[in-house]
Order: structure tokens, then sequence, then C-alpha cells
């Protein structure tokens, strides 16, 4: 059974704007996938209408072989879904707030299993809080709890690391990695590359509404992996020496700084070999980095 | 029929409610009291009957009224705006829950609460006034049907709204009026003839008329009448709210 299939979807929204284009997605079971776009690409538009919040305009979407309109509620207890804006009952505990969900997708009440949940999430000591004393990073958590309340086989995360800072995000990839390992399927959605490079085994770039193309992230980041290295000089050169011709140096204007454009596909960087000359010619450096190409300039080279 | 869904939506607006109880309670206790105290003692002094019962007692079933109307409309509409507002509706929209069971949950907590609300006046009354009722079951149907049917309306205007003043329009410039007008306070017959036939325009006075029927077999329409009145409303309520969220209406863009 595919998780999610994906066929011919459109949405235009009230006032003619079409924020989906003829998507086409077939998620495969127990996979990490990525939507990557930046914002305003339409992967809000695209989850939320998996999810049931946002009406397709026409398409079919199932979620394992379950239609999601006429079989609503078979696609729909399968799904969990932690949006991308923080919305949360300020006023109810956390423990009511869990549970409610669990009710809400027609499961009896299970305290051993809520109570695991609210532990993996690490809130057990605020169970009994009311929402609106927990912070930014806790409410996300709860959230999450929320939506794995009633044991889903599918989550979507709408831009999970979106407010949440670098130490924790590290937790949160780790507690994906968890889920998935336990045979959840996982959607996510991030407009950062790093994220999708770390997370997924499969990506979709979206962009005005359409997907440009779905491929594996090993295959994906060869096509897509551009960096630059930036090499910061000791002192100013007049030229770039001609045996580092190769490489195609750039200098930049003030002379102290030389930049390799290269790629990761085929694995050979030729970034040893180029530190090696340097040292061999006797240019000294103070310092080096690599920067990645942003999602604009992947989304140039696509179109391209 | 997904009743854990019921019960957790039902359970969530009574504990919203109960979160507040005192407030619940002190609030009609009050309002209740202070109409005894303008209308009763003041006004009823002069006016000592009306279709031959005290005015005191008159009014009680039309204070009823007053505040089951007001209250289920307020009460249903703000709870479904609210997580609207707020944004915790994502989880119902993606829940598998259908239009049945949304509305049982949301609609049947604000008519509960309203139906208690009703028996609350009641009793605040029994300590200003005596208040006899003729046909109890008769006056429970036309509590649960009034708080029901307005609930749907409340329910309906929580949809319909995308604002805070939006939420209060309705009850503030038609609903208010209705009721001041359907005769809480008087008898329709009292009127000059071309006023009470636009009163019969008025859908509160039929509410009103019929459930003071059961209290002391006195209204101003036929008891008949009243009832089709009354569960015509809640028809057109249920098919308009069954008709938004089956379509999505202002929920699903
Ligand atoms: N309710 C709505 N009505 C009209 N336009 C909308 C609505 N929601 C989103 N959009 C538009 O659809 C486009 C895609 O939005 P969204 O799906 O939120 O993108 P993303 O999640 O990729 O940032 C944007 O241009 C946005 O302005
Ligand atoms: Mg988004």
């Amino acid at each position: 059974m595919i998780p999610i299939d994906v066929r011919n979807l459109n949405k235009t929204y009230k006032g003619n704007f079409q924020a989906l284009k003829n998507i086409n997605l077939h998620i495969k079971t127990g996979e990490i996938f990525a939507l990557l776009g930046p914002n305003g690409a339409g992967k809000t538009t695209l989850i939320n209408t998996i999810c049931g919040i946002v009406r397709p305009t026409n398409g079919t979407i199932t979620v394992d072989g379950h239609d999601i309109i006429t079989d609503f509620r078979a696609a729909r207890s399968l799904i969990g879904l932690v949006p991308q804006e923080l919305a949360t009952d300020a006023f109810e505990t956390v423990w009511h707030t869990v549970n409610f969900s669990r009710g809400l997708f027609g499961l009896a009440p299970n305290r051993a299993y809520v109570e695991k949940i609210i532990r993996q999430l690490s809130l057990w000591d605020k169970k009994n809080n009311k929402i609106m004393t927990l912070s930014g990073g806790m409410k996300r958590r709860v959230m999450i709890a929320k939506a794995l309340s009633h044991e889903p086989k599918i989550l979507f995360l709408d831009e999970p690391s979106a407010g949440v800072d670098v130490s924790l995000r590290k937790d949160m990839w780790e507690n994906v990695r968890t889920l998935r390992d336990s045979g959840v399927t996982i959607i996510l959605t991030t407009h950062y590359l790093e994220e999708a490079e770390e997370m997924a085994d499969r990506i979709s770039v979206i962009n005005k509404g359409e997907i440009i193309l779905t491929d594996n992230k090993d295959d994906l980041m060869k096509k897509l992996g551009h960096k630059t290295l930036t090499i910061d000089l000791d002192q100013p050169l007049n030229t770039v020496p001609p045996f580092l011709s190769a490489w195609k140096l750039d200098l930049d204007a003030c002379a102290k700084q030389l930049h390799y454009h290269y790629s990761t596909a085929g694995g050979d960087t030729k970034v040893p070999q180029l530190l090696a000359g340097l040292s061999k010619a006797g240019i000294a450096y103070k310092d080096i980095h690599t920067n990645q190409s942003s999602l604009e300039e992947i989304f140039i080279e696509l179109i391209k | 029929m997904n009743t854990y869904a019921i019960a957790a939506i039902y359970y969530f607006e009574m504990s919203r409610w109960l979160r507040t109880i005192g407030q619940s309670i002190a609030a009609p206790v009050i309002s209740t009291s202070l109409y005894f105290v303008v209308f009763g003692s003041a006004i009823g002094s002069r006016m000592t009957q009306v279709d031959g019962i005290a005015y005191g007692s008159f009014i009680v079933p039309g204070l009823i009224m007053l505040a089951v109307v007001t209250e289920s409309v307020s009460n249903a509409s703000f709870g479904f705006y609210f997580p609207r507002f707020t944004g915790t509706i994502y989880e119902l929209l993606s829940a598998p829950v259908d239009y049945a069971e949304t509305l049982i949950g949301y609609v049947g907590a604000a008519a509960t609460k309203s139906v208690l609300l009703g028996f609350l006046i009641l009793l605040t009354a029994n300590f200003f006034v005596p208040v006899h009722i003729q046909h109890p079951l008769l006056m429970l149907l036309f509590l649960v049907l009034t708080s029901v049917t307005f609930s749907l309306f409340g329910f309906i205007i929580g949809i319909w709204a995308d604002g805070f003043e939006k939420l209060q329009i309705i009850p503030t410039l038609i609903l208010t009026p209705l009721t001041f007008l359907g005769g809480s306070f008087y008898s329709i017959k009292m009127l000059p003839a071309f006023w009470q036939k636009v009163s019969m325009a008025n859908p509160i006075v039929y509410l009103i008329s019929g459930f003071r029927y059961s209290f002391y077999e006195a209204g101003d329409v036929n008891l008949s009448v009243s009832l089709l009145m009354i569960c015509f409303f809640l028809i057109a309520a249920f098919c308009a709210a069954r008709w938004m969220l089956k379509s999505g209406y202002k929920l699903k863009n």
C-alpha cells in the first residue's frame, strides 16, 4: 500500500491564486521524505490538503489506499499532523490536551500510551502545567505529542525546526529518526537544504506550486551540491599562480581571498590537492571556509 | 460514529465552563435578582396582573428565555470561534470527525450549559415570587428545544464570524432587540393592534409564549403554533450548520 499517493493535484485559493500546480507525489512506507522549497512555495498548502484542512480544487489523494474525501475517516485516522504555526489551548494542561487529541481521533483512552509519549518528549514533569506556562520549544513538543497520541502510521511535520534553537534541533532530528525506526512514515517540510540533507531519504523540490524534481537524497545532493571554498590569505596576491589554473580560482577585489567553486558530486572535490599546492608554493593562509549554494541558486540551476 | 470524539469535544467544552463556574453561576443569579428588583418590585407594584397572573410571576418564563437565548448564542459562537482565532481548529479539521459528531459535541455542550442556566434562574426567581409550573415536561421540552436551537444558531455565527466584532454584531443588533420585544416583560395583547401584527413576525414571541403556557397555561399564541415554529427554527439552523460544515464554508479556504 502506498502511504500517500497524490495525483494531478491542483489548488486554487479564493481570488484565483493557484498555490499548487498538478502535483504528483508517491511516498514510500517507512521513509523520511522532505518537501524542500522557499517560503510561499506551497509546502503548507500541500500538507494541509492531504490532511483535510484545505480543500483540493481537483485531483485525487489517497492515504494507504483510502481516498481523503470519500473515505476520510480511514484516511485521517492514519495521519498525525504537527502544523507550522504554534497553536495550543493555552488554558489546558499538557495531560488533558494530549488525551483530548487521542479521543478526537476515535481511540479509547490509554493512559499508559499517552504517558509513554509525554515521557519520550521530555514533558512528563510538565504534565499538569497549563500550556501557556510552557516555553516555545515545549509547546512544539506538546503539538508533537498530540499528533502522536493516536498512534499514527504517517506523521507530517511542517517546518519542524522553525523557532527551535540549534541544540534542540539535533534532539528533534533524533526523535524523528527514532520514530521512523519504529515504522512511522515521515513527511517534513523545510526551507533549509541542510535540514533536508541531514534528515531525508528522499527529497522533493517545490517552487511556486510546482514540484521541480523528486529524487533520492544522495542523487539530489550530487546534482545540487555546489560549494564554494573561500581561502583567507595572509598576504595579498597579485595574480593566481599558473600552476593552480586547474582549479579555476577567483581572486577577490582586494586580492586577499581565493574562491574555489566545486561540486561534491563524484566524491573527488580536489580540495586536499589545492591546499597541498598552496602550501608547496608557500602561499600562507589564515582561515578557510565553505559555503553551500543557497536554495535560490539551486532553483536557478534546476530551472536551466 | 466516532463517539470518543464527541466525548472529547463535549468534555473539552464543559471543562472550559467549569473553569469559571463561579462566574457562570454568579452572573445569572445577580442579573435575575436585579430584574426582580427593577421590574418585579418597582413596576410590578403599579402593574399588578397580566393575563390574570401576578406580574412578578408573569415575567419568570420570559426572563429564563431571555437568558437562555443570549447565553446559548454567545457560548456556542465563542466556543467555536475561539479555536479558529487561535488556530487550534486545525486539529478538528484534520480529525476523523464528521459534521454530526462536531455538532453533537459543540452544540450539545452549549445547550447543556443553557439548560442548567435556565434551572438556575428558575431557582433564583423562586426566592422572589411564587412560581408554579403547570406542565413540567412541556416546560423542559421548550427549554431544551430553545437551548439547542440557539446554540446551533451561535455555532453558525462562530463559523461565519471572522473577527470578535462580528461575533457580537448579530446578538446585539438583532437578537437582543427581538428578545426584548418578544414579550419577555409584557403580553403581546397589551400592544395596539398594529404592533401586535408586527410582533407576530418576531420568532422569539412564539418561544416565550409557548414557554409561558407551560407555566401558567396562558400565552399569546396557540401552543401547537409555538411548537411548530421552534421545530422549524431548529431544523433550519441544523441544515445551515450542516451545510457549513460539509462544504467547509469559511473553514477550509
Ligand atoms: N488561505 C489562503 N488564501 C490565499 N492564499 C493563500 C492562503 N494560504 C496560502 N496562500 C498562498 O499560497 C502560497 C503558498 O503558501 P504556503 O503553502 O503557506 O507556502 P509555504 O508553506 O511553502 O511557505 C503563498 O503564496 C500564500 O500566500
Ligand atoms: Mg509553510
